[in-house]
C-alpha cells in the first residue's frame, strides 16, 4: 500500500531543511509513500511537520530532521506509530484546533499547486457564485461582510470598491499588495506559497466588481518562493479557463500578471507600489486623488493587500454573515496573527477580532523560547508600539490596539525578552526611517537622520534631557507633517519605548 | 569606466527588453532579469536599456539608484544577506553578525570579494529567526555553524 505523506514546500519550513527530509523520506520508503508538498501549518517551531495519511486522520511529526528518518521508520511512523516528535492528529493539536481558519483554510492542508484539490476543499465556490451576480451585489455582500483593509490601514474594502466600480467604464484595474515589508510578518507570504488560488480568486470576484480587466500581484523580491508559486498558479488557472477571457462562459475577461518588487520597504505603500508597477522609483504620491479614482497610469485601480483579496472567496461562497459573525465591534471577521521574535510556539493563529494579546502570546505562543521574561511585544511592524506584560489584556482589533497606542498593522507580533533594549530598538526604528524612506517629504527624509543622531547623543549621556526634548519635538512634527504612514508612523515605536521605559532613556548605559 | 564614445549597445540587454516588447513600465523586471544574468548592472546596459526603452538615462539612473536590490558594480561571489529587522534583532542576530564578521574579516554592508555580508529588511522567516537569504534558498535559526557549511557548500571558496 502506498501512504501518503505531507512535507512541506513552505520557504519557513524550507529554511529549517524540509527538502532535504522529504528525499530522505523517498530514499527510506522503498517506493511505499507518495510524497505530496503541502503548505505550512502555521506551527512553525514543529517545522519540518511532517504529516502521514492514516484511517484516523493526518498525523504530525516535527519537528523532523534527517538524523530522525532512520527512527521514524523504526517506529512505523507511517502507520502513525509512536516516537518522541509524534505530536497526534495534526487538526487536534490545540495550538491548530483552537483557531478560526477562514482565510487560510487550506493552507496546509493541500497541494498549493493541485487545482482539483483546491476545489475539493470549497475553491473557486466563491467566484462561481459572484460571477452569477451582479458587480453592486458583489460590492453589497463585502460591504456587509465588514471586511477592512488587512495591510494595516483598515479601510472599508466594499468602499474602496464601490468607488472604483463608480468610474466611468473603461480601463481599469486591480492589484494586490503583496509587499509585505514588516518585520514579523509572514501571513501573506504563507498564503501565497499554500494557497495561490485563494488569492488569485479573490482577485477575479474583485475584478468583476470593479469592472477591472488586468491585475498585478506585486510581490517583494525577498520572497522567492512565493514568486515562483504564484507564476505557476497563473498559467494553471488560465489553462483551466479561469483567467482569460470569458472566464467560465461569461462576459468576465481578466488577465493576470506578477510583478517583483526590488527591495524598497515603502512600495508597501499604495502610491509608492502604483509608481514602482509603472517602471519609476516608488515615490509616494499626494493623495487626492486616491487611486480607486485615479491610480495605475491614471486609471481607476484598486489595491488590496493579499489577506483582503484572500478572505474574499470565502465571504462569496458562504455569505456576508458568515464572515461578519466573527470579531467585535467594528472589526469584522478574523485576522491571521503571526507570532514572531523570541517566541516559544511561533507561528500563524488565525482567530477571530477580539482574541486578548495574553491568549495569544502566552496561550498559543507558550512565552518566549529563551524562557526569559517577556519585556515588551511590537504590534503592527516596525512602525508598531510596544506593549508591556501588564496591558496584555488588550483584545485585539483595529479601535482596541489604537487606544492602548500601538496598531494591528499586518497582524504581526514581535516578543522580545529582558535582554532588549529599548534605546537601541527606537534607535533602529528611526534608522530604519531613514534607509527605507522615499525621500519624498522633509520629516520623514530629515527627520529619520536628526532622531538618530539626537538618540546617539541620548545614548552617548550628553544634555540627556534637553535632547529628550528635541526628540519628543521632532517625533511631534514627522507625525503631523509627513506624507504617508513611513513618516508620520515611525514615532509611535520611539515614543512608546520611551514612555514605557523612561529609565532606559534618561540614564542610558553608556557604552565608551 | 565611463566612456561618453563608448556607445555600442549590450547585447543581452537589449535582447531582454525587446523580449518586454521595449515596454518601459516592465523597467524594473528587465533589470532584475539583466542583472541575474550579469551580476551587476552596467554602464552600458544602462545606457542600452534606456535607449531602448526610451526614456532618459537619468530616469534609468533614478531607478537603479532608488531600489537597493539594483547594483552598480560587481558583487561578491557569496553575498550573504541576513536579516536585521525587529524579530531577528529579538533573537539577537546583532551577536550572529559580529560573529560572521569577525570569522570572514569582513564588514557588514561594505564589500568583499569572495564573501561579503548585506543587511536585508525582513524574509518573512521571523518566527524561525535569525534568518539569511544565501543564493535564493532562505535559512532560519541560523548560526555561525550554519554560515560556515553554507559557504563550504559552495565551490571556490576556501575555508579559514
Amino acid at each position: 500500500m502506498i501512504v501518503n505523506v505531507y512535507v512541506p514546500c513552505d520557504a519557513a519550513a524550507l529554511s529549517v531543511g524540509a527538502d532535504d527530509v522529504a528525499n530522505a523520506i523517498l530514499k527510506h520508503s522503498k517506493g511505499k509513500v507518495n510524497i505530496i508538498r503541502n503548505g505550512s501549518r502555521g506551527m512553525l517551531w514543529l517545522e519540518p511537520l511532517v504529516e502521514v495519511e492514516t484511517p484516523k486522520g493526518r498525523v504530525a511529526y516535527g519537528p523532523v530532521s534527517v538524523e530522525d528518518i532512520n527512527s521514524l521508520f523504526a517506529s512505523n511512523f507511517l502507520e502513525g506509530g509512536d516516537h518522541p516528535l509524534l505530536n497526534g492528529i495534526t487538526e487536534e493539536i490545540p495550538y491548530f484546533a483552537n483557531q478560526e481558519r477562514l482565510t487560510f483554510a487550506r493552507v496546509g492542508k493541500i497541494d498549493p499547486l493541485d487545482l482539483n484539490d483546491y476545489q475539493a476543499n470549497g475553491g473557486l465556490l466563491g467566484l462561481k457564485n459572484a460571477l452569477s451576480m451582479q458587480s453592486d451585489e458583489i460590492v453589497d455582500i463585502i460591504k456587509s461582510s465588514g471586511l477592512r483593509g488587512r495591510g494595516g490601514a483598515g479601510f472599508p474594502t466594499g468602499i474602496k470598491w464601490e468607488t472604483a466600480g463608480a468610474q466611468p467604464k473603461g480601463q481599469k484595474y486591480i492589484c494586490a499588495n503583496a509587499d509585505e515589508g514588516d518585520s514579523g510578518t509572514f501571513a501573506d507570504r504563507m498564503l501565497m506559497e499554500g494557497d495561490p488560488f485563494s488569492l488569485i480568486e479573490g482577485m477575479i470576484i474583485g475584478a468583476r466588481a470593479i469592472g477591472a480587466d488586468k491585475g498585478y500581484i506585486y510581490v517583494r523580491s525577498e520572497y522567492p518562493h512565493a514568486i515562483s508559486t504564484l507564476k505557476s498558479a497563473i498559467v494553471i488557472m488560465e489553462d483551466a479557463g479561469w483567467l482569460g477571457d470569458n472566464i467560465n462562459d461569461t462576459e468576465t475577461n481578466f488577465e493576470l500578471s506578477v510583478r517583483i518588487g526590488a527591495g524598497a520597504y515603502i512600495c508597501g505603500e499604495e502610491s509608492s507600489m502604483l509608481e514602482s508597477l509603472e517602471g519609476k522609483r516608488g515615490q509616494v504620491k499626494v493623495k487626492p486623488p486616491i487611486p480607486a479614482i485615479s491610480g495605475m497610469f491614471g486609471k481607476p485601480t484598486i489595491v488590496n493587500n493579499v489577506l483582503t483579496l484572500g478572505s474574499v472567496p470565502f465571504i462569496l461562497a458562504h455569505g456576508a454573515n458568515s464572515y461578519a459573525n466573527f470579531g467585535e465591534g467594528r472589526s469584522k471577521g478574523t485576522q491571521p496573527f503571526q507570532l514572531a521574535g523570541d517566541i516559544n510556539r511561533g507561528g500563524l493563529v488565525e482567530k477571530a477580532f477580539g482574541v486578548s494579546m495574553e491568549d495569544l502570546i502566552n496561550g498559543f505562543g507558550g512565552g518566549t523560547k529563551s524562557g526569559r521574561q517577556i519585556k515588551a511585544v511590537q504590534a503592527g511592524g516596525p512602525l508598531g508600539g510596544y506593549i508591556t506584560p501588564e496591558n496584555f489584556d488588550v483584545a485585539m482589533g483595529y479601535e482596541t490596539l489604537a487606544e492602548a497606542k500601538t496598531m494591528l498593522g499586518h497582524g504581526g507580533l514581535v516578543v522580545f525578552n529582558d535582554t532588549a533594549n529599548m534605546l537601541n530598538l527606537a534607535r533602529y526604528a528611526m534608522e530604519f526611517c531613514e534607509i527605507e524612506s522615499c525621500g519624498k517629504c522633509t520629516p520623514c527624509r530629515i527627520g529619520s537622520v536628526r532622531g538618530k543622531e539626537t538618540l546617539d547623543k541620548i545614548a552617548s549621556g550628553e544634555n540627556i534631557e534637553e535632547n529628550i526634548q528635541i526628540l519628543d519635538d521632532l517625533c511631534d512634527l514627522m507625525e503631523e507633517a509627513s506624507l504617508c504612514a513611513m513618516g508620520g508612523l515611525t514615532p509611535m515605536p520611539v515614543r512608546t519605548a520611551m514612555r514605557l521605559f523612561p529609565n532606559e532613556f534618561n540614564n542610558p548605559i553608556v557604552v565608551s | 569606466m565611463t566612456t561618453l564614445l563608448n556607445t555600442i549597445d549590450h547585447v543581452f540587454a537589449k535582447k531582454v527588453c525587446s523580449e518586454h516588447q521595449n515596454k518601459p513600465d516592465e523597467l524594473l523586471e528587465i533589470l532584475h532579469e539583466i542583472q541575474v544574468q550579469e551580476g551587476f548592472l552596467s554602464d552600458r546596459v544602462l545606457r542600452t536599456v534606456s535607449k531602448s526603452l526610451n526614456l532618459s538615462r537619468a530616469e534609468v539612473h533614478g531607478v537603479v539608484s532608488f531600489y537597493h536590490d539594483f547594483k552598480k558594480e560587481k558583487q561578491a561571489e557569496n553575498v550573504i544577506k541576513i536579516c536585521r529587522a525587529e524579530a531577528c534583532q529579538a533573537v539577537d542576530v546583532d551577536k550572529l553578525i559580529a560573529d560572521v564578521e569577525s570569522y570572514y574579516d569582513i564588514k557588514m554592508d561594505n564589500g568583499g570579494g569572495k564573501v561579503s555580508l548585506e543587511t536585508i529588511f525582513c524574509l518573512g522567516n521571523c518566527a524561525l529567526g535569525p534568518a539569511v537569504l544565501y543564493k535564493n534558498d532562505l535559512y532560519g535559526r541560523v548560526t555561525l555553524k550554519a554560515v560556515q557549511k553554507m559557504i563550504a557548500s559552495t565551490k571556490g571558496v576556501k575555508e579559514q
